[in-house]
């Protein structure tokens, strides 16, 4: 176990992407409460806000959002002055102005309650001031105004607890599979490792894609078609090491005590293979997130109001001539997560590889 | 040799048959049909329907049937594209799937295998810290972001290329779709070949050869038949994912090969058009792994004794 952080800590690469592995997880799960939008808060007024750190509304849009309030007012807006995040206008109109139309300021996602300095002409001319809000969006909003900095990051949640669920599915079946068939030998081992033959030439992705289309797609279907897909690989690898471990004196000496199988399996070869398992699982993860993404790219996988990485992508995809930073966030997160676990995954194999040392 | 493939065909059957009887079964299970419309068939024009499709049959026989008319090459008729058969459809989709997938393996491999070759023969330069790199991208950014990555700068920046379409293969309309296709099985390649050839040039034959002072070009010939074998042995897959990735291309692109007929056909309830596809990529697949095995067992003799 040292040996191997030793050799991680020498790997500086694998630091890097640990870290950043680390910095995305945590941020997914803590960062959503921190940007002060709600993932589903849609502000009709702020749709495909360019990335920035000035505070919405800018000033040069408040006269035009005031000239489309007082329009719906049927009123007439003029001698705006915005000072001190406030803004002071005059309304006139050609009937007398109901004080009740102002609640359209505080509707709008742009000014808080306004208040009536004066009131001339019979009611006819208001002079009226509103607090003109400040709401930030690092990453820009979506086509609907969604906070897209928080999208993303509930987005990672999903894609993030998809990839270790998932992995784990196929993390289960492949090592008891694997195993089984390592251990029992003989014509049961052939015709297990038949059966994987044959499934491993199906075109699988086909399949997922036709579970998903025929059967409502939803999180748990997912998981268990992409858990289905992925084990393969995993069943293989350890059952080729339980082939070798079978041999060993320990396993052996366990068989003379009498332990059964189900046991031996349990307590002395499955531990055993845990290491390149390890490897293994770490390289999966970023290939099972990668093919959920793939999935809900293709709308087939996580459905709105829930939103994925592969989601988030399809739908910056679409609006790619408008607003390219719709694509830019998730996509960069998604890249990020991938190849950090990429990198992780190599160094660990590299950490684990026992020819290392005498090199 | 002759034996190891004829063993090979005999090992696909099995494979086929388990893709077609899985998809059939899946597909009937499903709730919904291709005929269930938002306004619903009057009960006898139903009935008619159902016959004249042989839906009112029990599923078994319909399976049968199925199996019998896809033994003489029938892939029966298409239910969302009226008065066309689905072997008609697939005869479309097939030579643009073919032609973007058969060029994209290409580029794969010629970029992968020159690269991955170039970076194991000077560890640790420049070239090999770059293909290092750019492989890890090349894993981590999926298609449907190249795909978009690629339209914005060479589509709408740049415009020297267009969007999309297929324009009857028109070479420009092929570049992008090729292009996204290729580079992450070039960067897959790319790592294999670097990996293995690697570690083949430390084995103790070629530090034979070279105290036995072979000019360098010969070592590395001799290193490369080795060295490829683990490339080889995943051309298989490759090829499978090229097939399996032009769904995404496919859509993004909006070209009209199999994969945008398969999404199609199973978002329409098409269930002839869905199982035709997918048997087709079945056999490609199938096909592929074998002659990929046959590679294989050229390269290294001892794999022709392994069943």
């Amino acid at each position: 176990m040292r040996r191997i952080a030793r050799s991680l800590a020498r790997n500086r690469p694998a630091l890097l992407a640990l870290g950043l592995l680390v910095a995305i997880v945590l941020t997914c799960c803590i960062g959503p409460a921190l940007t002060g939008h709600a993932p589903e808060r849609i502000y009709p007024d702020l749709v495909r806000i360019a990335p920035g750190l000035a505070p919405h509304p800018r000033p040069e849009t408040v006269v035009p959002a005031l000239e489309g309030l007082a329009f719906r007012m049927r009123a007439s807006v003029s001698d705006v002055i915005v000072r001190d995040g406030h803004v002071r206008f005059v309304l006139t109109a050609p009937a007398p102005i109901d004080a009740r139309v102002l609640t359209y300021l505080p509707r709008s996602d742009l000014f808080g309650p306004a208040q009536i300095l004066a009131r001339e002409a019979e009611g006819r001319r208001l002079v009226v001031t509103a607090p003109v809000l400040a709401r930030t969006f690092l990453l820009g909003t979506d086509g609907l105004g969604r906070d897209l900095l928080t999208r993303t990051l509930v987005a990672g949640r999903v894609s993030l607890v998809i990839g270790l669920v998932a992995t784990g599915v196929a993390l289960a079946i492949g090592l008891t599979y694997g195993a089984v068939a390592g251990y029992a030998g003989g014509r049961i081992d052939a015709a297990m490792m038949r059966l994987v033959d044959v499934l491993y030439a199906l075109p699988f992705v086909f399949f997922v894609i036709m579970l998903l289309v025929f059967f409502e797609a939803g999180l748990g279907l997912i998981l268990v078609a992409i858990g289905a897909v992925e084990w393969l690989d995993m069943a293989r690898m350890v059952r080729a090491q339980t082939l070798s471990l079978r041999q060993r004196d320990f396993i052996r000496a366990a068989e003379a005590l009498g332990l059964s199988s189900a046991t031996i399996l349990a307590r002395h070869i499955v531990p055993n293979t845990l290491g390149p398992v390890v490897v293994a699982a770490t390289l999966l993860v970023p290939k099972v997130i990668l093919l959920e993404s793939f999935l809900s790219f293709l709308g087939l996988g996580v459905q709105e109001p829930e939103t994925s990485w592969g989601a988030l992508i399809a739908e910056g995809a679409r609006a790619l001539e408008s607003a390219p930073w719709m694509l830019a966030a998730p996509a960069a997160f998604l890249v990020a997560t991938l190849l950090s676990l990429n990198i992780l995954g190599d160094a660990l194999g590299q950490a684990l590889d026992p020819r290392r040392d005498s090199r | 040799m002759i034996g190891f493939i004829l063993r090979r065909l005999l090992q696909a059957i099995p494979t086929l048959l388990a893709v077609v009887t899985v998809s059939f079964f899946l597909i009937r299970l499903a709730p919904g049909g291709p005929f269930d419309l938002e306004r619903p068939l009057a009960p006898a024009a139903m009935a008619q329907l159902r016959k004249t499709y042989g839906f009112d049959q029990p599923l078994g026989m319909q399976f049968v049937h199925y199996l019998g008319a896809l033994a003489r090459g029938d892939f029966g008729p298409s239910f969302s594209f009226r008065d066309v058969s689905v072997g008609e459809l697939l005869a479309r989709g097939l030579p643009v799937s073919m032609t973007i997938g058969g060029l994209a393996l290409v580029l794969a491999l010629g970029l992968g295998l020159g690269l991955g070759v170039g970076a194991a023969l000077r560890p640790a330069g420049l070239l090999d810290r770059m293909v290092g790199l750019g492989a890890g991208l090349g894993l981590a950014v999926p298609t449907f972001v190249v795909a978009p990555l690629l339209q914005i700068v060479f589509g709408l920046g740049l415009r020297w290329l267009p969007l999309g379409g297929w324009e009857s293969g028109a070479p420009s309309h092929l570049v992008l779709p090729v292009l996204t296709l290729a580079l992450p099985q070039a960067a897959i390649l790319a790592r294999l070949t670097r990996v293995s050839l690697r570690e083949t040039l430390s084995l103790p034959h070629i530090r034979t050869q070279r105290a036995m002072g072979l000019p360098a070009h010969r070592i590395v010939r001799h290193a490369l038949r080795a060295g490829l074998l683990p490339v080889t042995a995943i051309l298989g897959s490759t090829a499978a994912s090229l097939l399996t990735g032009s769904v995404v291309v496919e859509t993004l692109f909006g070209l009209p090969g199999l994969g945008r007929y398969f999404v199609d056909g199973a978002l329409n309830r098409d269930y002839t058009l869905v199982m035709g596809t997918v048997v087709l990529v079945a056999v490609f697949v199938v096909v592929l792994n074998l002659v990929a095995d046959v590679l294989c067992a050229l390269l290294d003799p001892r794999l022709r004794l392994s069943p």
